[in-house]
């Protein structure tokens, strides 16, 4: 399954992130390679997020670099143009689903591949039929975010995050503001783009599905990478005695 | 003594056609005047969310200025005042709508502003994510939303803008409240013809809110 020879497609060196006096994150090193499924896991406030967010340029960082696909990114947000590249090739799936509730779902989807990618409305808008197909929901095209379930919005947020075709994709708590009874169909359109070989960096809390897909999993403690390694090897021998005190508190439920 | 006092309803109604001539200025001072303003509020109220402080800062000036002057005196400067800066008159048609639209202006600003402020942060972020830039982000994403919750703040706007163009009778303009007083002045019947005169403004209002209601519920389509 892991492939590690390639290039890899984000690299981060020493990166700090201070909000105000909160030292959010401490010297990140990180390195993902093309068709990896890296999956970070901590505590709320533990700064997981706020690391996946500094990849595509939604969190500004002050110190350390950053590079994607090639594309560097530098402190205080001072890289406009490799930002707008980087955006175009690195998908995002929110918390909060995050779909524009004045377009239709099928508008959701073409906006981005029309207004950047600049297709043409009968291409952008067949690739969004497949796509809804892909995620398992047909027929809600005519449909508005609202009309459709948590589980369904999260799968068009899915959908119109992979109609920019990425190079890689961020997931932000992905199942964690949805209903129990709709987090397994989110996690099944992830598992099978996972199986599809795409490069996926995942924060969640889901630890059954992290053992699962992640090729490796990542324990982020107070804004460091306390340890990183196999999900195997984290989740039945973790060697940082903080991730051991983790693990205990959220595999008790 | 007694006083008896008939309501004289052949005036009420005989006063109408007297009247009817100051609608068109009184439309035609709002709704001019409200165009204006909206154009004046989006720029100034764009600017006073504008992350430079040389935008933000003649926009807080504009708006405290406007909104927190009385329209009576902003008019009274524009029309009697204003001529002698430019050495020239201004007519009372222009000083209303200038007055209209300097007022509403800085009203607007305040509901163009509330309305962009109240979108939340993550439709920016997910349009940004898919590389949108953030004008394109502003064009399609914030601003149709952040509309569509400004057509109830725009439509109370654009009742008091109506209601204020009556205060323009005192430069000589000729709208409704202008012709009222004109009638009364020959026929003495100012409680028939203010009557009328209420009644006209309300109709005239009463109308701009079901045109609103209408524009909202078809805009609500989707949401």
């Amino acid at each position: 399954m892991t492939k590690h020879e390639s290039q890899p497609i984000v690299r981060m060196q020493k990166l700090n992130k201070h909000f105000g006096s909160l030292h959010v994150l401490k010297n990140i090193d990180l390195e993902v390679v093309p068709g990896e499924v890296v999956v970070i896991i901590g505590a709320s406030g533990s700064g997981k997020s706020t690391l996946i967010r500094c990849i595509n340029g939604l969190e500004e960082f002050q110190d350390g670099h950053i590079v994607v696909d090639g594309h560097s990114l530098v402190p205080h947000g001072k890289s406009a143009k490799a930002l707008q590249r980087i955006r175009t090739e690195v998908g995002m799936v929110f918390q909060q689903f995050n779909l524009f509730p004045h377009l239709s779902v099928r508008d959701n989807i073409t906006l981005a591949p029309l207004k950047v990618r600049g297709l043409e409305r009968a291409q952008a808008t067949q690739s969004a039929e497949r796509l809804l197909d892909r995620v398992g929901i047909r027929d809600q095209a005519d449909k508005y975010p609202s009309q459709l379930s948590g589980g369904q919005q999260q799968r068009v947020a899915l959908a119109r995050a992979l109609a920019m075709e990425p190079r890689l994709m961020l997931f932000d708590e992905p199942t964690s503001a949805l209903d129990p009874e709709m987090i397994g169909e989110v996690l099944d359109a992830m598992r099978e783009l996972a199986r599809e070989g795409m490069t996926m960096i995942i924060v969640t809390h889901e630890m059954g599905f992290a053992r699962e897909v992640a090729d490796r999993v990542i324990y982020i403690h107070q804004g460091e990478i306390a340890e990183e390694a196999p999900p195997e090897r984290i989740f039945d021998d973790p060697q940082d005695e903080r991730t051991r005190g983790f693990l205990a508190r959220v595999l008790k439920h | 003594m007694e006083v008896t006092f008939q309501f004289d309803w052949a005036a009420a109604f005989g006063s109408i056609p007297h009247l009817l001539p100051g609608i068109p200025w009184t439309l035609l001072i709002s709704f001019g005047g409200l165009a204006i303003g909206f154009v004046i509020g989006i720029v100034f109220g764009l600017m006073r969310i504008s992350p430079s402080r040389w935008l933000r800062l003649p926009a807080i000036l504009y708006i405290e200025v406007f909104r927190g002057t009385p329209i009576l005196v902003q008019v009274l400067f524009i029309f009697y005042g204003l001529p002698q800066l430019l050495g020239g008159p201004i007519n009372a048609l222009t000083a209303g709508i200038a007055a209209i639209a300097v007022n509403s202006g800085a009203y607007i600003s305040e509901v163009v502003r509330g309305g962009v402020q109240s979108i939340e942060r993550g439709q920016r972020e997910a349009s940004l994510s898919l590389g949108l830039s953030r004008t394109q982000a502003f064009r399609y994403v914030i601003w149709p939303q952040a509309f569509r919750r400004m057509i109830p703040p725009l439509g109370n706007q654009g009742i008091i803008s109506i209601k204020d163009t009556s205060l323009f009778s005192v430069i000589g303009v000729g709208e409704l409240v202008r012709q009222g007083q004109i009638y009364i002045a020959t026929t003495f019947t100012a409680l028939e013809v203010y009557l009328m005169v209420a009644l006209l403004y309300l109709a005239i209002t009463w109308s701009l809110s079901l045109l609103l209601r209408q524009l909202e519920r078809r805009g609500l389509a989707g949401q």
